[in-house]
């Protein structure tokens, strides 16, 4: 009870902080608008590439990895904010004040949720309303989104792990580039057999690819590879839920 | 110090070491740059399948964007570092000695070209060691550098702007997201021609970056290619004479007041 009592805590103060400031609210929504915009808009042309085979379209073949890096960086840009508080001096006190302090980190995973649905939310009306094609169904579509809200999971707790061991503003970018590499290290402009050399190979071991891939495969009504990205959207989750937790107690040494 | 010269000079000396002791400043314009174009040439190496596309090399076609990228680094230094002196109180200490205004201001911007200069360098240093040879020939790259020059300019000259008005580092630093904006609604990753969706393409084609690319690609893809050259050229030096003519009045503003 106590943890949950402490993750509602910070969860609606996160949320409230973000809500209420314009500059923290607008990125978040308008990014993913603009990547959306930038990759589907003006690539749209290469889904007429011999051996390009998306049926719904290039808009949902990009729509579906615009989806998945925001709820990356959902994840990354809470991060920020946990790095802001220890910055203020709020974490600490935060830190004396609560009776659990794992709670601390449910708190800030939970606002990541609420703050990447607002944007899933209206990133997926835009992509309707602009005539993205969905060819999967109903549990098709909520594969995709569970893979993405594991995804956003999984990046609030690398974001929070190095927050915790930094406690700067300054860690921002060692939040940011690691997730940045990650995704754009997948198959982001076409799919993975169309990719030639150095960055196939990358690709291939990049665990993205798969919840990238299973991910176009729910949108387009053929799911694929679904245990596999699963598995490691989860083993991703599980790994830095460990990170964050062991950066957490490094912030309690640190007094 | 007596003469103008001198003041740049110092000044200028100032801004590169300044710049050089902060690594993230000198890391970030050549590292970013040099992994976009990593990304999108392995990504997009796909597209020159496409019939009508300009070169079988999508490494070629994607050079152009780090000589407009740096750019866009220069304005966040060259800006970022001049807003810093107003907040600290250099400029205001500036402007009680004999050194006249618009040296620090050519100073700054003489900083952030040489940084420029060196940025570009290093791009096409890693496009030649990763196999593009521009069509241009040596005259091309000379050409280029020239360009880079000019580009460097213009929009450093935009972020001094920024920072005379503002007086704030957040500011200047709060523009970077508006220029990438123009930077990804341009031909950056298709040639203007190939691109489907007409709206885009009027984007595409109402954005000055557009041509900017365009003109470096020419040099690199195609060879000489009059028509790219005036536009590069002819944008950059309206961009660099309004930048100049802005920033110029918003320096005469701010020692005004100081």
């Amino acid at each position: 009870m106590r943890t949950l009592a402490v993750a509602r805590g910070v969860a609606w103060r996160t949320l409230h902080n973000v809500f209420h400031n314009p500059s923290l609210l607008v990125p978040s929504l308008v990014f993913p608008l603009f990547f959306f915009t930038a990759f589907a808009g003006g690539l749209s042309r290469v889904g007429d590439i011999p051996g390009f085979d998306y049926p719904p379209g290039y808009t949902a073949f990009q729509f579906v990895f615009v989806l998945l890096q925001s709820a990356a960086f959902g994840g990354v840009f809470t991060g920020f904010g946990i790095a802001r508080d220890f910055e203020s001096g709020f974490a600490r006190r935060l830190l004396l004040a609560a009776p659990n302090r794992t709670g601390i980190v449910l708190g800030y995973a939970s606002a990541a949720l609420v703050r990447w649905l607002v944007t899933a939310a209206f990133l997926t009306v835009v992509a309707v309303a602009a005539g993205m094609n969905v060819g999967g169904s109903g549990v098709d579509l909520v594969g995709l989104y569970t893979l993405a809200v594991i995804l956003n999971l999984a990046a609030v707790l690398w974001a929070a792990g190095v927050a915790m061991r930094l406690r700067t503003m300054q860690a921002g970018p060692v939040m940011q580039f690691p997730v940045f590499l990650v995704l754009f290290f997948a198959p982001v402009y076409v799919p993975l057999t169309l990719l030639q050399g150095w960055i196939h190979t990358v690709a291939l071991v990049n665990p993205v690819t798969r919840v990238l891939e299973s991910g176009r495969g729910f949108l387009a009504g053929t799911p694929t590879e679904v245990a596999v990205a699963f598995g490691a959207a989860v083993a991703l989750a599980a790994a830095f839920s460990l990170w964050a937790l062991r950066g957490l107690r490094k912030a309690e040494a640190a007094g | 110090m007596t003469g103008f010269a001198d003041q740049v000079y110092v000044l200028g000396r100032r801004s590169v070491l300044r710049t050089l002791r902060q690594p993230a400043n000198v890391a970030a314009p050549l590292l970013f740059p040099m992994l976009l174009l990593a990304v999108n040439s392995g990504g997009l190496k796909a597209e020159t399948k496409l019939p009508g596309f300009p070169t079988d090399s999508f490494v070629a076609f994607a050079l152009a964007v780090p000589f407009i990228q740096g750019a866009l680094f220069a304005t966040m230094n060259a800006g970022t570092d001049l807003a810093r002196d107003i907040q600290t109180g250099f400029l205001d200490r500036l402007s009680l000695t004999p050194m006249r205004g618009i040296a620090v201001l050519a100073g700054q911007l003489g900083g952030a070209v040489v940084l420029g200069l060196v940025q570009a360098a290093v791009y096409l240093g890693v496009g030649l060691a990763v196999g593009v040879r521009p069509a241009s020939g040596v005259l091309g790259v000379l050409v280029l550098f020239v360009f880079a020059l000019f580009v460097t300019l213009a929009f450093g000259a935009l972020g001094a702007f920024a920072a005379l008005r503002t007086g704030s580092g957040e500011a200047v630093q709060s523009l970077f997201p508006a220029f990438f904006v123009f930077l990804f609604i341009s031909s950056m990753n298709i040639p203007r021609n190939l691109i489907e969706q007409t709206w885009f393409r009027d984007l595409a084609t109402a954005n000055p970056v557009s041509y900017l690319l365009e003109c470096v690609r020419s040099l690199i893809i195609t060879g000489w290619d009059a028509e790219a050259l005036a536009l590069g050229f002819g944008i950059t030096g309206a961009i660099t004479i309004a930048s100049l003519s802005l920033s110029t009045w918003a320096l005469r503003v701010r020692m005004a007041r100081s």
